[in-house]
């Protein structure tokens, strides 16, 4: 890859949310989910051929709203989380829900572009996973190389662990966390740990970043100032859980924004970063 | 017959004397003549003269009446010639006659003469037979007589013998030991030869105990050791004397002199303090400090001074070492001569040379002295090592001079002793860890100098008098001033530079003591090249700059991250005062090091330039960092203002927010502040009415053609991103850069880092109409009041285009407010 030009695709809208789908195991394939205020949002299926350098793409509705997460099941590539904005009525809603694939949808992928941009596929909601109770989502984080069982979503200053049912059709809220502390805390961004069991959350609200135990649902290390607070400051710095007072290693190469930051699968060496400015990543 | 001689007159005789030579072939200096002319046949005086051929010239080259006048000139000089020979033959008659007569009248003289030497052979040999009958005569009484006398002598020494024992032991009840040795030995000889005699073994025994007795009488003399220097020295002698082993002789002397000595070092050992209990030296020391020292001084500040009781208040540093050396040194110096008057000097002369003793001696001192020495050594370092105090440095360097220069005694006395050179090491380790602390009281000091700094700013406008960077007080115990306190900016600023160099400078005076030319190690090469250059130079004044530039860094490290736990204003005036040190402070205080210690660089050294560029580093960092706090500081404000409002459901604008006059006016006040210690700088031209220009490009064209792309689902992608990338390369706005040493610049980096904020909030954001048109009044108002902070205007406007062209985006109903209606709102305030 190294020797390669980056590839560069454009998207229609601007876009905030990526991921990678780890279901996947027979192709480099990426999420992207769009934000448009006044259009049916979307979602892009990236599929990067990394022997011919190209990328082939797909594209399905998102109708109920612009997408400000997106997550992949580790166990079915079929199946999704987003975390959206619905606009009604002068109001903004922050929801988060489960989405399956249309079974067809790799079949339109030879198609001409052109054919799939005018004609997009719809996706499937499986459920919402909206609780009235603990705010707008954030966003919604599968639990890694589960079984596709389990999320966690991160409401206000809430987290929500969730056990899906039949067939992810279901879910229901199995236990709760919440971010106690002066003024309106409120998480922005999370991470499930794959490590100790998979029995920790990665948490970021303001500048700090937190540490939880999900078998007890408790904070178990707080990171103050992890982070420049308000306008992203180039810099990617590694943290390593067990010594949390110091950056393992502070990265300030990229010159653009970072909005979101992914190891990837080889040994995370390798960076995506996805440039909100410019909608290219 | 014509003559060529023409003249006659004084050189005459003369030339008739040439020519008799030349008659005889003799030149003047008595060679055969070889002159060319002489061949000449013509010429009359040469030796080839040919008549013949000179009459034939004359004749066919002259007149008769020239012929005539040659004829007689020829005649006159024959004539002439004849006189002069016969005076010369008459002359040597004369002189032949006479010494015929000589010869005669010897002849008779001589024959007289050997009749009498005749005569006195004849009674020579009469006087002989005399003596030689006279000598026969006397013979036999001469051999009695040296036989009577032999035979005197011979019982004078038996009886000298016999006497001896008796002899020996008045001597000893007398105590006139040298005596009774010298009378020994005279007599050990012949005893010794003679002990097969029964008698003469008797007299050898008896000798032998009383030599013992003497012996052992002079050994205890000599281990009592109370007795005075000349006794001792004679009591060695005797020994020595007796064939007592010298270097027994040289042990006990010397383990006797240690004794003294080791008494000495004792009474020192006891002025360093024992380490008594802690408090009660805490409370001492630092009662004493209070009294002497200023309330800034140093001294108060090292946290030594407390954990390591200084022993000061015994005895001063000076007084240890005069000590030291009245009662050690000079000790050790006296046991040097005695030693070398018995067992060196001495021992030279005598036969005691030739067994080795001289050289076993002097290695028995060397190896004497170093091990006291080096025990007077640790004392005296372990006694510097409680010198903690930088106050008064004359005290030490003078206590120095003193350890040092008594030292010299020993070298003088001891030639090829490592002694003095050791001693230099520790003055010169003194010195060096002497620097070091200087530049760690140096350093506190200006840690020191900004918490009283930061301390100023927490409390402006008002009088604090203790804690005001002037009452950081001087080093060297200088009165602390009692006025009030700067408050502003430059006046800090200049009021704590000053107090820097000032230290500087009372520092630099302090280690100049070491290098007096009337202290004795100044002239040591230590001094007068490494101490100046690694020393004082490198160690000390470049560490310090280093240091400063250093901590000044670690500002922007530390706080950056942790919340502002460095005030902004003191991350300027630290920036301004790292930028003057780049100006000229820095060459300033190199060159007045330089000119004080005469540094002459042997080994390679900082260049100032090096420094200079290190201070440049940090000066530069702390501004940037200084912009990037007040940026945030803003952004705060910004980010807090978009994020907690519903854009959504708000009413219709009719005033500015307040939070975005607090912003103009926070950022106004930062102008205020950075225009205190830095220039202007400088700014593109203004257009004629900035303030008015205010998105007229974003109502027109530019923010039309994205909108137009936005509401065509199909085809906009295309025209969008070229937009988009043209958008990335041309007006690409670096947010952190690094900012210039001006006012505008620093004013330009905030502007853009709370903008830029403005524009990230709201894009997480979703507006409705109103709140479309609620940012459009806040970025008016914005555009007023900070296209005047900023070197190009452009970028303010191009931000807050970028702002609510964003909002505009993110809207969902982007109905804009009419120009001139935001305009109205914002004049009305």
């Amino acid at each position: 890859m190294e020797d390669d030009a980056p590839v560069i695709y454009g998207l229609e809208f601007q876009a905030r949310a990526l991921t990678a789908q780890t279901a996947e195991t027979d192709a480099i394939r990426f999420l992207v989910g769009t934000q448009s205020l006044k259009f049916d949002n979307q979602i892009h299926i990236i599929d990067f051929d990394d022997e011919n350098n190209i990328i082939n793409k797909n594209v399905l509705l998102h109708q109920a709203g612009e997408i400000w997460h997106i997550g992949a099941s580790p166990a079915d590539k079929a199946v999704l989380t987003t975390c959206y904005n619905k606009t009604s009525d002068s109001r903004v809603v922050s929801c988060a829900a489960v989405w399956r694939m249309p079974s067809d949808w790799e079949t339109g992928s030879h198609e001409s572009p052109d054919d799939t941009a005018h004609n997009p596929q719809i996706l499937e909601l499986l459920c919402h996973l909206d609780d009235s109770a603990h705010g707008n989502a954030a966003c919604v984080l599968w639990e890694p190389m589960g079984d596709g069982k389990r999320v966690i979503s991160l409401a206000d200053n809430h987290a929500l662990l969730w056990d899906l049912q039949e067939s992810s059709t279901q879910a229901t809220v199995s236990s709760t966390a919440t971010l106690e502390g002066k003024g309106q805390l409120k998480f922005t961004s999370g991470k499930w740990s794959p490590h100790h069991n998979c029995s920790q959350l990665a948490t970021a609200n303001d500048t700090a970043i937190r540490g939880w135990d999900l078998r007890t649902m408790s904070q178990i290390y707080c990171i103050e100032n992890a982070h420049g607070q308000l306008v992203h400051d180039c810099k990617v710095k590694f943290w390593d859980v067990r010594n949390v007072q110091e950056p393992v290693k502070t990265l300030e190469e990229h010159s653009h924004w970072l909005v979101n930051c992914k190891g990837g699968r080889g040994g995370g060496v390798h960076l995506l970063h996805l440039d909100l400015q410019n909608n290219h990543f | 017959m014509a003559i060529l001689l023409t003249d006659c007159g004084p050189g005459r005789r003369r030339r008739v004397h040439g020519m008799l030579k030349l008659y005889y072939g003799l030149n003047e200096e008595g060679k055969a003549a070889e002159e060319p002319e002489s061949l000449d046949p013509c010429d009359i005086n040469g030796p080839h003269f040919d008549p013949e051929l000179y009459l034939n010239k004359l004749r066919r080259e002259c007149s008769l009446a020239e012929l005539m006048d040659q004829e007689t000139c020829m005649v006159k000089q024959i004539r002439s010639l004849d006189s002069d020979m016969q005076t010369l033959v008459y002359e040597n008659y004369n002189k032949f006659i006479s010494a015929t007569d000589t010869i005669r009248k010897m002849k008779n003289d001589f024959k007289k003469m050997e009749d009498e030497m005749d005569c006195l052979s004849a009674n020579m040999a009469a006087i002989t037979e005399f003596s030689a009958s006279i000598s026969g005569t006397l013979q036999d009484q001469h051999t009695q007589i040296t036989k009577l006398s032999g035979v005197h002598t011979l019982l004078r020494k038996l009886q000298f013998l016999f006497e001896l024992p008796a002899r020996l032991n008045k001597c000893l009840e007398l105590q006139a030991y040298a005596q009774a040795v010298s009378s020994h030995r005279r007599a050990r000889c012949v005893l010794q030869q003679y002990s097969h005699l029964p008698s003469f073994k008797g007299i050898q025994d008896d000798c032998h105990a009383i030599m013992d007795k003497l012996a052992q009488e002079l050994r205890q003399k000599f281990r009592d050791g109370g007795s005075s220097a000349k006794d001792l020295s004679e009591c060695v002698e005797l020994l020595l004397q007796l064939d007592e082993p010298a270097e027994e002789l040289c042990d006990k002397f010397l383990s006797h002199a240690r004794s003294r000595l080791e008494s000495d070092l004792q009474g020192l050992e006891a002025e360093i303090r024992p380490y008594p209990s802690a408090s009660a030296v805490k409370d001492a020391s630092a009662r004493r400090l209070s009294s002497t020292t200023g309330a800034g001084s140093l001294t108060n500040n090292s946290p030594k001074t407390n954990t390591l009781p200084s022993p000061t208040s015994n005895t001063d540093i000076l007084e240890f070492i005069d000590r030291g050396c009245n009662e050690f040194v000079s000790s050790l110096c006296l046991v040097i001569t005695s030693y070398q008057e018995l067992f060196i000097n001495h021992a030279q002369t005598g036969e005691l040379a030739s067994k080795n003793i001289p050289q076993m001696a002097n290695a028995k001192l060397h190896v004497f002295v170093d091990d006291l020495a080096a025990r007077y050594f640790s004392l005296v370092e372990r006694r510097i090592q409680e010198e903690k105090g930088v106050g008064d440095n004359s005290l030490l360097v003078r206590a120095l001079d003193r350890f040092h220069r008594r030292l010299q005694a020993v070298a003088k006395l001891l030639p090829g002793s490592t002694v003095p050179n050791k001693g230099t090491e520790i003055v010169i380790r003194a010195a060096t860890e002497r620097v070091k602390q200087y530049l760690s009281a140096l350093q506190s000091f200006y840690m020191d100098s900004l918490t009283d700094v930061r301390q100023a700013l927490a409390t402006p406008r008002l009088s604090v008098a203790g804690a005001s960077v002037a009452g950081g007080g001087s080093l060297l115990g200088g009165p602390a001033s009692g006025r009030d306190a700067p408050t502003s900016l430059p006046e800090l600023l200049s009021s704590l530079s000053a107090s820097i160099l000032n230290q500087i400078k009372s520092v630099l005076a302090s280690v100049h003591l070491f290098t007096a030319k009337d202290i004795t190690f100044s002239n040591k090469p230590y001094f007068k090249g490494e101490f100046c250059s690694q020393g004082v130079r490198e160690s000390l004044v470049v560490s310090f700059i280093k240091f400063v530039c250093q901590s000044s860094r670690q500002f922007c490290e530390s706080a950056g991250d942790k919340g502002g736990s460095t005030p902004p204003a003191l991350l300027l005036l630290l920036s301004r005062l790292c930028l003057d040190y780049e100006t000229s402070t820095i060459s300033y205080i190199l060159t007045l090091t330089d000119e004080q210690f005469l540094v002459q660089h042997h080994s390679p050294v900082t260049p100032v330039t090096t420094l200079c560029a290190e201070a440049r580093e940090a000066a530069q960092k702390l501004l940037n960092h200084y912009v990037k706090v007040q940026g945030l500081i803003i952004s705060q404000m910004l980010r807090k203002s978009v994020e907690t409002r519903d854009w959504v459901n708000t009413i219709e604008p009719r005033n500015v927010r307040a939070v975005m006059k607090r912003v103009v006016e926070d950022t106004t006040s930062i102008d205020v502040q950075v225009g205190l210690l830095y220039e202007e700088g400088v700014r593109k031209a203004h257009s004629s009415d900035s303030s008015k220009r205010t998105f007229s490009v974003y109502s027109s064209s530019r923010q039309q053609a994205r909108y137009a792309a936005s509401y065509t689902p199909s085809a906009p992608m295309d025209t969008n991103l070229l937009s988009n990338i043209h958008k990335l390369f041309s007006e690409r706005i670096d947010i952190f850069s690094s900012v210039e040493f001006n006012k505008v610049s620093v004013m330009t980096g905030i502007i853009k880092i709370s903008l830029k904020t403005f524009l990230e909030c709201v894009r997480l954001r979703t507006f409705g109409r109103y709140g479309l048109q609620q940012i459009q009044v806040d970025c008016h108002y914005l555009q007023m009041y900070l296209w005047r902070f900023v070197s190009d205007e452009n970028l303010v406007h191009f931000l807050l285009d970028e702002i609510v062209g964003s909002s505009a985006h993110r809207c969902l109903d982007p109905a804009p407010m009419e120009q001139s209606v935001i305009e109205v709102i914002c004049e009305r305030g």
